[in-house]
């Protein structure tokens, strides 16, 4: 078992590049990310950003390929484990739930049978007990009447039922650490919260370590303990929610903020930040952030910028933060 | 269910009607009469000629026609321009023929297509994937009699066996195994030819349809769940990926008319299709008409069987 | 890898036109992306390659066999029948029956002429066939699918024209086409024209509903409703900004179509319904060659591998064309 203070995630220098015509091409670019047991961080950033690829990189379930870094899961290093070995670590150990529930679910199963099918697998119990605990599931993500949901298709389910059914596909078997990749972006805002609620009250009963990978700033606020802020493939920022969004170190995620509208402010104008991300294929020699940032100075379009401490767990790769 | 069965059976029975409207309408319409009650033609005598065109009602008006072929046809008297003998069983002993060609090739076609296909989608990109698609235009773009033909030069010249027809000439006082063997020799050449344009139209839709479901979110969830690769593709993703085809099935039984004219006139194969090249060579109109209204009857037919299918099939469609 | 300068602030701020396009620094328009794609697939460009080089050859070939004779394919020469191709004419032919450079290329048939000759002539009038029967397809699966899609919902009598529409294409769909053909043209007088019209007024239908699938999908894009709130007349909408946007399935369509136009005229004149003499089309050269298979097999087998080649060519370039138009690539976001 690790010990109460290695962490239960540790991804060190992870870089992942895809195969194109033209070549490969880096979507991350060498991150450090580190969970602990229980603890929910959150990974932000704007779409193209590398997020998704990073928390795909974790399950190997990306089409790109691992050119560099580990990541160390419970002692063992997956990026090296057998496909053997790698399938009993998703949805036994680690579980991931995605974007977009209206088509994550296959429509010509039942929901009974999706759910069953991860026990089955992984927990090897016998048929009858596999329903019962589905049942047991599906009432313990907020699914009414979970009898009978169990023969129904997904068509028949809402979105956020359809959701909560993933997120009980997840958690089946207790898993250490739960994967969200955007899971509210496609739902209605109220349907949001109710999600995160659920998310949050699960991580609690648990024990469940969560990886949130969101562009939504509000959802980070309220549930992430600790957040890093990701820019073309690298970190930029990285701290708890309250120094980030408190003492924002990066010009980046200063910009991404104050591009918030603030509802005591209505008649304010919304500030965007000009420009566009760079694309993957024709990056910067220096900071990628550069071309668009209102301090860039001398440093920043020769050399990327490693992270500079700015406080206590919190930094920021920036020239500006050099002490 | 059953209202929707009804009521779509009844609009297809009021489309089948209309279909044979039209046919007829389309063909008395042609100009050039049948060699037999043509007035010019010198073989016939005058008498003759007109008994026959009484008793084939040929100078009642066009919807008089219609009546009488109709009437004909459901009672069973309905009689060929060519020879006099009733239609509907010399089109019933065709169809016999027909049959085992139309069964074998299908067969041919769907048991080949669905592994190629698969594996392809399966190897995307690779050298298996490619060269079957080459193959698989070529195929496509071939005239089928072309390559039957050159089939069937090499295998006289090379074997000297006999291919044409539906059975060697001479092997009648055979033994019943002998003569066996030999009738599925001569089904095996012909359904094979026909076949192949089929695999290779079918395959490819198979791989797309595969490449196409192996893209969706819900086989990203099986992986994700942890599952083993044979379990994600051939559980989840065949499952979804075969849907279409279900209904394609149905519309298969138009291909037992429509699909054999040319490999049958190729292979002397005594069938359906050759039928109704014969009926228009001797402008046969109650022969055109009813193979004509058959065919298009078993097209409707096909349809339905394909919606039904489907239902059965698709969870998300339910028959309203 | 290649770093270029990154663009300055004051360029960035100017905000994005089009994605890739941006990202590549190139201006595209979507024409132009699709010709970029479509020239990545090898097999699809050969297919171009080939098209374009027969399109030379019909109309060399019908300039060179019709206007200006140099090769005539109706000369008859019963001393020099049934030759191989590359022989050399024989010295017994008066002067003005000797073929070019007195050579046969593709050799003879049984009655002597140069069947180099008939399929130059051959190729002009299968190419135009094909051609000609898919124009007509086109022009009435395009209507009917665009006045199906576009005015689907008015209702005309019990139903709406939609409704009406389709239950029109459904019947004629139910003929068994190829029987329909066969009969049609076996009971009319032999004609080119008969058999371009026939062939044209049975391959309408997976136009139309493709057209008519397109038409539904662009009717409720913003751009028309902006455009009807501008006022525009509907005809104008349709034919100026909608039917461009459709194209490129009817296009698709078009190509897989005239190659099956192509095998379905083969098909009819080998079965002896065809294309009437003198007129050469590869199909007629084709049946005529049938009963000459052993003798003389390249009768049989030159203008079966020149219509194998033509057809292939269309259906590579057809399936090129609807590769390029899909997004291939699903990048995710993030």
């Amino acid at each position: 078992m690790t010990a109460p203070t290695e962490p239960l995630l540790a991804i060190a220098d992870l870089r992942v590049e895809f195969a194109t015509d033209a070549g490969p091409v880096p979507a991350v670019r060498g991150i450090d990310l580190s969970i602990s047991a229980g603890e929910t961080v959150a990974l932000v950033g704007e779409s193209g950003s590398g997020k998704s690829v990073t928390a795909m990189s974790v399950m190997r379930l990306t089409e790109g390929r691992i050119a560099a870094g580990s990541i160390h899961f419970l002692g063992r290093d997956l990026a090296n484990l057998s496909d053997a070995e790698m399938r009993d670590v998703r949805g036994g150990q680690i579980g991931m739930i995605f974007q977009e529930p209206m088509t994550s679910l296959n429509p010509v199963f039942t929901i009974g049978r999706q759910i069953e099918e991860v026990l089955l697998l992984h927990q090897r119990l016998s048929p009858r007990a596999a329903r019962a605990q589905a049942i047991e599931l599906l009432q313990r993500v907020g699914i009414p009447a979970p009898e009978r949901r169990l023969a129904q298709y997904p068509h028949e389910l809402s979105g956020g039922m359809k959701q909560r059914v993933m997120l009980a596909m997840a958690i089946a078997c207790r898993p250490r650490l739960l994967i969200a990749d955007e899971p509210t972006t496609a739902l209605d805002v109220t349907i949001q919260a109710q999600i995160m609620e659920l998310l949050r009250s699960l991580k609690q009963e648990f024990g469940m370590a969560v990886l949130l990978i969101t562009h939504d700033l509000g959802v980070v606020a309220h549930f992430a303990e600790r957040v890093l802020v990701m820019y073309a493939g690298k970190i930029v920022e990285q701290g708890s929610v309250r120094d980030v969004f408190k003492r924002a170190s990066h010009p980046y995620t200063q910009a991404l903020l104050a591009a918030l509208p603030d509802p005591l402010k209505p008649a304010e104008r919304l500030e965007a930040i000009p420009g566009r991300v760079p694309s993957p294929s024709m990056l910067p020699a220096g900071c990628a952030f550069c071309a668009r940032c209102a301090h860039a100075f001398e440093p920043c379009a020769g050399r990327q910028p490693p992270l500079f401490e700015v406080g206590q767990a919190h930094s920021a790769a920036c020239f500006l933060r050099q002490a | 269910m059953w209202r929707f069965l009804v009521r779509t059976i009844a609009q297809r029975l009021l489309l089948l009607v209309v279909i044979s409207i039209v046919s007829h309408t389309v063909i008395h319409l042609a100009p050039g009469q049948p060699s037999e009650v043509d007035a010019l033609n010198p073989m016939m005598k005058a008498e003759d000629v007109a008994r026959i065109r009484k008793s084939f009602h040929l100078d009642d008006p066009i919807y008089l026609q219609y009546v009488h072929w109709m009437k004909d046809l459901c009672t069973g008297q309905l009689k060929s321009f060519r020879d006099g003998m009733p239609v509907v069983p010399t089109i019933w002993e065709r169809f016999l023929n027909s049959l085992p060609l139309f069964v074998c090739t299908t067969l041919i076609v769907w048991t080949a297509s669905f592994p190629i296909g698969i594996r392809a989608a399966l190897k995307r990109g690779s050298r298996y994937d490619r060269s079957t698609t080459f193959v698989a235009y070529t195929l496509i773009s071939v005239p089928g009699f072309f390559l039957s033909y050159l089939l069937i030069l090499w295998v006289v010249r090379t074997f000297h066996l006999p291919v044409i027809g539906l059975a060697t000439f001479g092997t009648e006082s055979e033994s019943g195994a002998v003569r066996l063997m030999d009738r599925i020799w001569h089904l095996a050449i012909p359904s094979l030819m026909a076949a192949l344009t089929g695999i290779a139209v079918l395959s490819r839709y198979v791989r797309a349809q595969m490449l196409e479901v192996l893209g969706q979110d819900y086989v990203r969830t099986a992986r994700a769940k942890g599952l083993d690769e044979d379990h994600v593709v051939y559980g989840h993703a065949l499952r979804n990926a075969l849907l279409p085809f279900v209904t394609m099935f149905g519309l298969l039984l138009p291909g037992l008319i429509s699909g054999s004219v040319i490999f049958e006139q190729i292979f002397a194969w005594p069938g359906l299709g050759l039928l109704g090249y014969e009926a228009i060579l001797a402008r046969d109109f109650p022969m055109i008409l009813t193979l004509n209204f058959m065919a298009a009857a078993l097209t409707l037919l096909g349809i339905l069987l394909s919606d039904i299918l489907y239902a059965l099939v698709d969870p998300r469609i339910r028959l309203e | 890898m290649s770093t270029p300068l990154a663009p300055t602030p004051g360029e960035l701020a100017l905000g994005p036109s089009r994605p890739d396009a941006e990202a590549l620094g190139i201006a595209e328009t979507p024409a132009q992306q699709l010709w970029r794609t479509f020239r990545k697939d090898r097999l699809a460009m050969v297919g171009l390659y080939t098209l374009l080089t027969l399109l030379v050859v019909a109309l060399l070939g019908n300039l060179l066999t019709g206007w200006w004779v140099v090769f005539d394919p109706t000369t008859v020469r019963l001393p020099d029948k049934l030759l191989p191709p590359l022989s050399a004419a024989s010295s017994a032919l008066g002067k003005d029956l000797l073929p070019p450079f007195h050579v046969y290329p593709f050799g003879t048939d049984e009655l002597g002429r140069n069947v180099f000759a008939r399929m130059l002539q051959g190729s002009f009038v299968s190419l135009s066939v094909g051609i000609v029967a898919v124009s007509i397809s086109l022009g009435i699966g395009v209507t009917v699918g665009g006045l199906a899609g576009f005015y689907g919902q008015r209702k005309f009598g019990p139903l709406s024209v939609d409704s009406w529409l389709m239950r029109f294409t459904d019947v004629v769909l139910c003929f068994p086409t190829f029987f329909l053909i066969l009969t049609v043209v076996a009971l009319l007088p032999p004609s080119i024209y008969n058999i371009m019209i026939v062939i044209g007024i049975t391959s309408w239908m997976s136009t139309a509903r493709f057209v008519r699938a397109e038409f539904l999908a662009l009717r409720e894009q913003d751009f028309v409703t902006a455009a009807k709130a501008l006022g525009l007349p509907e005809w104008r909408i349709i034919f100026r900004h909608m039917i461009p946007n459709a194209l490129a399935p009817v296009l698709v369509s078009a190509t897989i179509n005239v190659a099956h136009a192509i095998l379905t005229e083969s098909a009819l004149s080998f079965l002896g319904f065809g294309v009437r003499p003198p007129y050469a089309t590869w199909g007629n050269i084709l049946a005529d060659g049938r009963s000459y298979i052993f003798d003389a097999p390249w009768l049989f087998l030159i203008p079966g591998a020149a219509i194998l080649l033509v057809v292939l060519a269309f259906n590579l370039v057809g399936e090129g064309l609807r590769d390029a138009m899909n997004p291939k690539l699903r990048k995710r976001a993030g």
